[in-house]
């Protein structure tokens, strides 16, 4: 027994067991679950167990499964070159250009704040902003820039692209600032006595020195954006469509197998464009 | 000190205008919560007053707001106490590798990219299926851990990739048992983080949505009662409630990063070289 505790795989496992069951109890069992569900076939009050290709037949056969991937897909692309851009720049601020310490913390704990705070009230608080009626519309007015209010501010494609950088770019700045104040400092040294100018130093070390925590950023905000459902039915106003509204929209109706089948190809998509980002990049040497 | 480049003034001025995208809106709802009575939900201000908290304090009149706080909070604490001691014991397992410690690795990475909404989805599922009461102390709890506890975890590799062993093997050198170890050395240096892992458990599961969503049966969470609000109610007593919510997180992360200051200040003080390692 003394000899047993003493391997470090035994006292390995016994340390992560807690883990290992929370999520092999609510993360592989549920998957399985929708995985199983998703052959199942349902009534209009009830979901019976069958071993059909009914839900995928139907979701492949569909022209608007593909649009709404492909919606989904756009949304993930725009919102990811945004916060990338907008990411990049913070972070590069706080952690080349802000000098004292204390700063630097204070302003990264400003950055973070919104994130602990609850997405949906941040959703809610844009209709004051973007409302026919709203501040935006009044000051483009009042600045006697349009005439008339702007209607594609609020419930739009803007507002859900919108939202997201406001909810998202969080997860771009954090992993980049975290590579950023990793990079060693005699370096960019090294390359302004080279003659380097500000901005060849950027592209030439900093942006290359910094790809592990973009693509963190980018393996986070592309999943999140993937897989949301509620800001695209909060800000288009249930005008657009995305993957997760789809299977929500079942999901309302009963229709679970229906959702299950949508989500497992969700899920295998989702993974697919995670497993070619994660080739690029080893998570836990970054950490 | 040299001088600053002019790219220092023009970053400076961006970062100042991403503060004011990130904090406006939630300032502007501040604000507007004041309305008067016949007040709505954007500019201009009729009045000022304290109507619409007023309503929030008048139960009947916008659902059960008081009932989905108290179960948000006593479930962020579960959650929150869950998270901690589970993200310790993984961290301290992801110390030296076993075997299946590279596939568990990835799990962890997989419970964080894999939509919420098939989590709510599965575990509602699963737990209908299985015959077992879908409640959020249960179900809820569970799928909010898959949230909570990568976060916890992640927090956890980096603390410990910087820990210097030398202070480990010092207690060791002197007799320490393994608890000894763990319970007067190891943890005194991480309890700051573990500050860090608390604050990260509790307000992640205090504002989860997407993840109570199916799994939390026939009582709401707060964030799901003030989802159901915005579909039916059009007056800002809305914007009073997700001002006292933001208060409420606000306060919170104060206090834990309060706390985190004067233990640093404690530790310093005491001048022991113990923090340093950190």
């Amino acid at each position: 027994m003394q000899r047993l505790l003493k391997s470090p795989h035994v006292t390995g496992w016994l340390l992560a067991s807690p883990v290992a069951l929370v999520l092999a109890v609510f993360l592989i069992l549920p998957i399985v679950m929708i995985a199983v569900i998703s052959f199942w076939t349902a009534t209009e009050f009830a979901i019976v167990p069958a071993f059909s290709f009914e839900n995928y037949q139907f979701l492949f056969g569909s022209s608007v499964t593909y649009r709404v991937f492909l919606n989904t897909f756009r949304y993930a692309a725009i919102t990811w070159a945004i916060t990338l851009a907008l990411g990049f720049t913070i972070a590069y601020f706080l952690a080349f250009h802000v000098r004292s310490q204390t700063w630097q913390m204070v302003l990264f704990l400003l950055c973070t704040i919104p994130f602990l705070t609850s997405n949906i009230i941040r959703m809610i608080s844009w209709i004051p902003f973007l409302g026919r009626n709203g501040i935006a519309n009044s000051a483009l007015m009042s600045w006697g820039l349009i005439d008339a209010p702007l209607e594609w501010l609020l419930f739009s494609d803007f507002a859900v692209i919108l939202a997201f950088v406001h909810l998202y770019t969080l997860f771009m700045v954090v992993p980049i600032f975290n590579t950023m104040m990793r990079i060693d400092r005699s370096l960019l040294e090294a390359a302004s006595d080279a003659g380097a100018s500000g901005f060849q130093t950027l592209v030439n070390v900093i942006i290359p020195l910094t790809k592990p925590g973009i693509m963190i950023g980018t393996i986070f905000v592309v999943t999140l954006v993937m897989g949301d459902f509620i800001t695209v039915r909060f800000m288009s106003g249930s005008q657009s469509a995305n993957v997760g509204r789809l299977i929500s929209n079942d999901i309302a109706l009963l229709q679970y197998p229906s959702a299950a089948a949508t989500a497992m190809v969700l899920l295998v998509t989702v993974l697919i464009v995670i497993g070619a980002l994660l080739r690029l990049v080893d998570i836990r040497k970054e950490l | 000190m040299d001088r600053r480049p002019r790219s220092f003034y023009v970053l400076a001025t961006l970062f100042g205008l991403f503060l004011v995208f990130l904090y406006g809106p939630t300032l502007t709802i501040g604000i507007l919560s004041f309305q008067g009575p016949g007040g709505g939900l954007t500019f201009p201000m009729r009045g000022a007053s304290l109507h619409w908290f007023r309503q929030l304090f008048e139960q009947q009149q916008v659902g059960d707001i008081w009932g989905s706080f108290r179960r948000s909070l006593v479930l962020g604490l579960m959650v929150m106490v869950t998270t901690l001691v589970v993200s310790v014991m993984g961290g301290l397992a992801f110390r030296k590798r076993f075997r299946g410690s590279g596939l568990l690795f990835q799990l962890v990475i997989a419970s964080l990219v894999i939509p919420s909404i098939l989590i709510s989805l599965g575990v509602g599922l699963m737990f209908s299926q299985a015959g077992l009461p879908v409640h959020w102390a249960g179900s809820g709890f569970g799928a909010q851990l898959t949230w909570t506890l990568p976060f916890g975890l992640l927090i956890m590799f980096a603390v410990f990739n910087r820990f210097n062993g030398a202070y480990e093997e010092a207690a060791r050198d002197q007799g320490a048992t393994p608890w000894q170890t763990l319970r007067h050395v190891v943890l005194p240096i991480i309890a700051p983080s573990l500050i860090g892992v608390g604050l990260f458990g509790f307000t992640l599961s205090y504002d989860e949505f997407a993840r109570t969503l199916l799994t939390a049966g026939s009582y709401n969470t707060l964030p799901l009662e003030i989802f159901g609000m915005t579909t039916n109610v059009t007056t800002p007593v809305i914007f009073a409630l997700g001002t006292l919510t933001t208060l409420f997180s606000l306060v919170v992360i104060g206090l834990f990063l309060v706390t985190a200051a004067v233990m640093n200040r404690r530790r310093a003080r005491r001048a022991s070289d113990a923090g340093r390692a950190v």
